[in-house]
């Protein structure tokens, strides 16, 4: 691990460019994204997936996106325009905010201009509040979306948001807590330090901390076992049902971008970050954690039900807040007693 | 499966199964015991280990259901009832039709018109022969009263056209003439079964 005072320094144009590099291959991922859960759900159905648009479909994406922006850009007569306009951007917009305080390449200097292009857009020291807050603001964009619609779906939408938000919140931040505690810093790259150099994984010491962050992560990306706001065989389509062409798009690369980051934190806060495993490179490794558990969440959608509302919030205040809570407690008096 | 056991409607009598369903939880300590076996239970894994099962069978054991329609079609069976085809004989390569209008009269749709006259040899020779799809139902009552099993139905079921109503003339369903080694005999509705041969009784010369 390279100390960081030997790091060169961060100037604004390393900034600029990671921010540019962030938006534009996490935007494409997450339009990628859409093909490759296609493919999984269908391998998992024993079905062949995209297959026309590309050499087994890949140029599927390119289809989509022409689709999308050509489509016609449609608000309901009696919709709130201003809010419905915003909206999508809300959820888009929070979902790369956060991205810019979590590490998602390695750094690198670009060899003839001499910038340096750090592995974190800007790592604050409070990242980890930071970034969950972020992913909490972008429920704005549903809770708005639904509510400015002017459509019964879409209210029954927003209300679904509220709940899901009041039910997972708690439970991502006591989580959460009990690693924190063991680390004793909320940046990403101390998390990362403290798992480096042949350290154990936190997942090791927290597993329960590490499921409940998995089921709220569920909760927050709004995935499959907890996808209430937008069901189809229920709400039609929740809060995007008046939505369509680029801003619903907008919300769907939202959607995956904070697919993206949930994996992003679940891998470097409880398995083990970019650190070097044995002889693999932690590029390699993080890339890797990353892709498991973005195919997490698609398996998991191809294999569970989803559960009602109020069994979400069952679940939550019921079930995973205590379980959080005797985990903080246990982690501190073994942290006392060690 | 045989009928009698559908039209056997004395309840109790049948062969109905009582699944052995738990009680629901009732006291406090019940639900909680339900819950911590419903959570420690591994039927959520039992769950992916299934998904996580199709998929590598669909990938690696060959196992994809997929037709890529278009481009590969499922056998249909030969008793489908698609697009009819007018049949010819397989000595001789004449059209099979006599030109007797059963066909015609049965239609019940009343989509076959057809017209004939005699030829120079006093022969029936089909001057007129179409079908109106757009009208047809394909019932098979057709191929089913034709006595010369000349009018069949084909395997041809790609019927989307231009017309809403689209005809087919006797030369296009009828079998070309350079085709006529690969004619198939329809197994169908109105197809003589393959144990013919053995129904048949032979009938007395003084009946
Ligand atoms: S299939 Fe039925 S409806 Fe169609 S032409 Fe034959 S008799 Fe008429
Ligand atoms: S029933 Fe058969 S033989 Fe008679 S007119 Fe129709 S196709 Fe020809």
């Amino acid at each position: 691990m390279v100390d960081a005072t030997m790091l060169p320094e961060v100037t604004a144009a390393g900034v600029i460019i990671k921010a540019i590099l962030i938006l534009a291959v996490i935007a494409g991922l997450a339009g990628f994204g859409t093909y490759i859960e296609r493919k999984i759900l269908a391998f998992m159905q024993r079905r062949l997936g995209p297959m026309h648009v590309g050499p087994h479909g890949v140029l599927q994406l390119a289809a989509d996106g022409i689709k999308l922006f050509t489509k016609e850009d449609i608000i309901p007569q009696h919709a709130n325009k201003i809010i419905f306009a915003i909206a999508p951007i809300i959820t888009a917009a929070t979902a790369f905010i956060a991205l810019a305080a979590v590490p998602v390449f390695p750094d690198f200097t670009i060899p003839f201009i001499d910038v340096y292009v750090p592995s974190i857009a800007s790592d604050i020291n409070v990242g980890i509040l930071f970034v969950l807050g972020m992913m909490a603001a972008g429920l704005y964009g549903p809770l708005l979306a639904g509510m400015a619609q002017s459509n019964k779906w879409g209210i029954i939408g927003s209300a679904r948001t509220a709940i899901q938000f009041l039910s997972y919140e708690v439970v991502t931040g006591l989580s959460i807590l009990a690693p924190i505690m063991m680390v004793g810093s909320l940046s990403f790259v101390d998390f990362n330090n403290y798992q480096a150099d042949g350290a154990l994984w936190l997942v090791v010491y927290q597993p329960v901390a590490f499921v409940l962050f998995l089921i709220a992560g569920f909760a927050e990306t709004n995935r499959t076992p907890f996808d209430l706001l937008e069901h189809e065989a229920e709400i039609i389509s929740g809060y995007v049902t008046e939505y369509s062409g680029m801003r619903w798009g907008l919300f769907f690369i939202g959607e995956y971008a904070n697919m993206i980051t949930i994996g992003i934190i679940a891998s470097v806060v409880f398995l083990g970050g970019y650190n070097d495993f044995w002889f693999i490179p932690g590029w390699i490794m993080i890339i890797g954690k990353i892709a498991f558990s973005f195919f997490f969440m698609l398996w998991v959608r191809a294999s569970w039900p989803h559960v009602r509302p109020d069994q979400l919030m069952w679940l939550c205040w019921k079930v995973l807040m205590p379980l959080a809570v005797i985990n903080i407690l246990i982690t501190g008096l073994v942290m006392m007693i060690v | 499966m045989g009928l009698e056991q559908f039209k056997n409607r004395n309840v109790g009598t049948q062969n109905y199964k009582v699944l052995d369903l738990e009680m629901p939880p009732i006291t406090a300590m019940e639900k909680f015991k339900q819950v911590v076996s419903r959570t420690f239970k591994p039927e959520l894994f039992a769950g992916l280990g299934v998904t996580l099962r199709e998929m590598i069978n669909a990938l690696f054991r060959g196992k994809m259901h997929t037709t890529q329609y278009p481009f590969e079609k499922l056998p249909i069976s030969p008793r489908y009832r698609a697009i009819h085809e007018m049949l010819r004989l397989l000595e001789s390569g004449h059209y099979r039709c006599i030109g007797c209008g059963l066909c015609e009269k049965i239609c019940i749709s009343n989509c076959i018109s057809m017209d004939t006259r005699y030829d120079e040899n006093q022969r029936k020779e089909v001057t007129e022969y179409t079908i109106n799809f757009g009208r047809c139902i394909f019932c098979g009552y057709c191929a089913e009263v034709c006595p010369e099993l000349a009018i069949v139905h084909g395997g041809r079921y790609e019927t989307a056209s231009e017309q809403r109503a689209s005809f087919s003339l006797f030369e296009d369903m009828l079998t070309p003439i350079d085709k006529l080694n690969l004619q198939q005999e329809y197994q169908g509705f109105g197809a003589i079964s393959s144990n013919a041969d053995e129904n048949i009784k032979k009938t007395p010369l003084a009946y």
